[in-house]
């Protein structure tokens, strides 16, 4: 019982300090990528200077994201005059919470077994081994989908609480965006759910780690590449990122829903947006991507085609499943960046068209041509 | 009311082929467009080259500024070290941002420039390089160099400019005015 809390305690401060990280760092990130695309330097100016010298340390900038923090915890913490003070004040953590709660059911690593790790535990543990997830849940995917569209209440909220016209059209825009898209969200998933038979995230990982066709690793992109794509462009839209930040359409709506929000509270929502990319990351890694695994790579090592065999010590393999995973989950991000500030931002009447007029019914049919396949071959592929 | 709405037709309607329209391969062409500089720039920034053509201004200058730029201030100076200045505020008079304080002094051994500048400073935080000081100036003594000031700095108090950094300009290797002069003439001009 005391071993199995505190690995749950060690997973947890593991997958915290992975997402606030992310969150910070992707904040340079995004600059940083977007000044490169476009020909510029960027961030590039915060350092640390380390006490009691003269050494800076810039790293190309790469404090910035703290920079950021800092100052949004120094703002002026400025209310508007509104009558739901409740509401108000809450908005931000509704949306902040259930997208670090995603996080509980996705798997980062495989397997651990913590008494071969540390051989002084080895008594203690008693040849326990636990998947490297937060919690085991068999409903994996729908406590996914339970979560993320808690922060559409979170995002009504400030548009409905700051009593101002314009938060309250990108609450609405918020609302309507967001619940249309995480249906398609759902459809899109259901292929591949019907694919693997689970909806528990660790067995479908798990279910990736062959290889499909003789040479492909067995992705899940692989066998559902428009599903990929439409789970991707339905993940971003929900994300209210461009192209599809008409919630906060700054042109229009000054900040959208959170107009009214200043320092921390303003910062919780673009930490939010910033921590849902790596969850996007992290899940469209997890589903499509084959989570943590590597091609040939088994949890004793790798087996490459030719019958040589690599063994691998318990530690290594576990190091190589989590930078595996976070390098996956990094790549992805830096692709909605990519897409972030390639493309321009769509119309509204556009948005919900695409989302009902296009995405939905290329799910439908993706969903239908995966039924009709799986059951010509019997039930599994 | 028979009145339906008509969308406007102007007369330069853009025109989409049906490959732009279908949408999903321009999107395609977009990203491959930024991905392409991304990783031309990451590579040349790899290779110890830059991608940008941005100068990291206080840590480099740019090489190319103009023969006749204006930056930095000069003082230019007689043939014996002295400033030519003769410290009659017309440059400061002048000075639309007002930035050019000067204390003059009096020097009786000096017949001809009996008055001279003890201080002569310049705030560089207002300055707007105007160069109306230079033309002002009745005796050549206030020109602009083609460097730019060391300007800056976490402090606006230190971004005056002082006599001693505006003498340090070698004037001997000024083309348009030779030194030593051709004649007596020029220097003893002054006083009849």
């Amino acid at each position: 019982m005391t071993q199995d809390l505190s690995v749950a305690l060690v997973f947890i401060v593991y997958a915290m300090g992975m997402l606030i990280t992310f969150g910070t760092v992707l904040t340079w990130v995004e600059r940083k990528q977007a000044a490169v695309m476009s020909d510029r330097i960027g961030a590039n100016r915060a350092y640390i200077r380390i006490p009691f010298t003269q050494f800076k340390m810039i790293w190309w900038g790469l404090f910035h994201g703290i920079a950021d923090g800092l100052k949004m915890m120094l703002k002026e913490n400025f209310q508007p005059r509104t009558y739901d003070r409740i509401a108000y004040a809450i908005a931000p953590w509704v949306v902040f919470t259930p997208v670090l709660l995603v996080f509980a059911v996705v798997p980062f690593g495989g397997t651990l077994d913590p008494g071969r790790l540390v051989p002084a535990l080895a008594d203690w543990f008693d040849g326990r081994t636990y998947p490297m997830q937060i919690a085991r849940l068999d409903a994996g995917l729908l406590v996914v989908f339970a979560f993320s569209g808690l922060t559409i209440i979170g995002t009504m909220l400030a548009g409905w609480s700051s009593a101002n016209k314009f938060s309250l059209l990108g609450g609405l825009r918020a609302g309507s965006q967001m619940i249309s898209y995480e249906l398609v969200m759902g459809l899109t998933v259901l292929g591949l759910i019907l694919l693997f038979g689970s909806i528990d995230l660790g067995a479908i990982v798990r279910r990736q780690s062959g290889i499909a066709l003789g040479f492909l690793p067995a992705w899940g992109i692989v066998y559902q590449p428009f599903g990929a794509l439409l789970f991707l462009t339905a993940a971003i839209a929900e994300n209210k990122r461009i192209p599809f930040d008409l919630p906060e359409a700054e042109s229009e709506l000054i900040a959208g829903y959170y107009t009214e929000y200043t320092s921390m509270k303003m910062g919780l929502f673009m930490f939010a947006e910033f921590i849902e990319i790596a969850i996007i990351g992290a899940l469209f890694t997890t589903l499509f991507l084959g989570g943590y695994n590597l091609p040939y790579m088994s949890d004793a090592g790798f087996t490459l085609p030719g019958g040589i065999t690599l063994a691998m010590s318990h530690g290594a393999v576990v190091l190589t499943q989590l930078v595996v995973f976070l390098v996956k989950v990094l790549l992805v991000c830096s692709f909605q960046i990519l897409i972030r500030w390639s493309l321009p931002r769509f119309r509204y009447d556009q948005v919900l068209a695409f989302a009902w007029k296009f995405m939905l019914p290329l799910a439908l049919i993706n969903l239908v041509v995966t039924a009709v396949i799986l059951w010509s071959h019997g039930g599994s592929l | 009311m028979n009145v339906s709405y008509q969308r406007k037709r102007y007369w330069n309607e853009p025109t989409l082929t049906a490959w732009e329209r279908a949408y999903l391969p321009e999107i395609m062409r977009g990203l491959a467009v930024t991905s392409t500089v991304f990783l031309r720039n990451m590579w040349r920034w790899m290779t110890g080259r830059k991608g940008a053509l941005t100068t990291y201004y206080p840590e480099e200058t740019r090489v190319d500024y103009a023969p006749l730029n204006r930056g930095k201030h000069v003082l230019t100076q007689r043939p014996d070290g002295k400033p030519q200045c003769i410290a009659c505020n017309l440059c400061a008079t002048v000075c639309p941002a007002k930035v050019i304080e000067i204390e003059a002094g009096f020097d009786p051994t000096d017949v001809a420039h009996p008055k001279f500048p003890i201080r002569f400073e310049i705030d560089y935080s207002r300055c707007i390089f105007c160069g109306l000081c230079v033309e002002a100036c009745p005796e050549d003594a206030i020109r602009m160099a083609r460097e730019t000031p060391d300007l800056p700095t976490g402090d606006r108090h230190r971004m005056w400019l002082g006599l001693e950094e505006m003498l340090t300009w070698q004037p001997q290797r000024d083309v348009a005015k030779p030194y030593p002069p051709a004649g007596d003439k020029a220097t003893a001009g002054g006083l009849p």
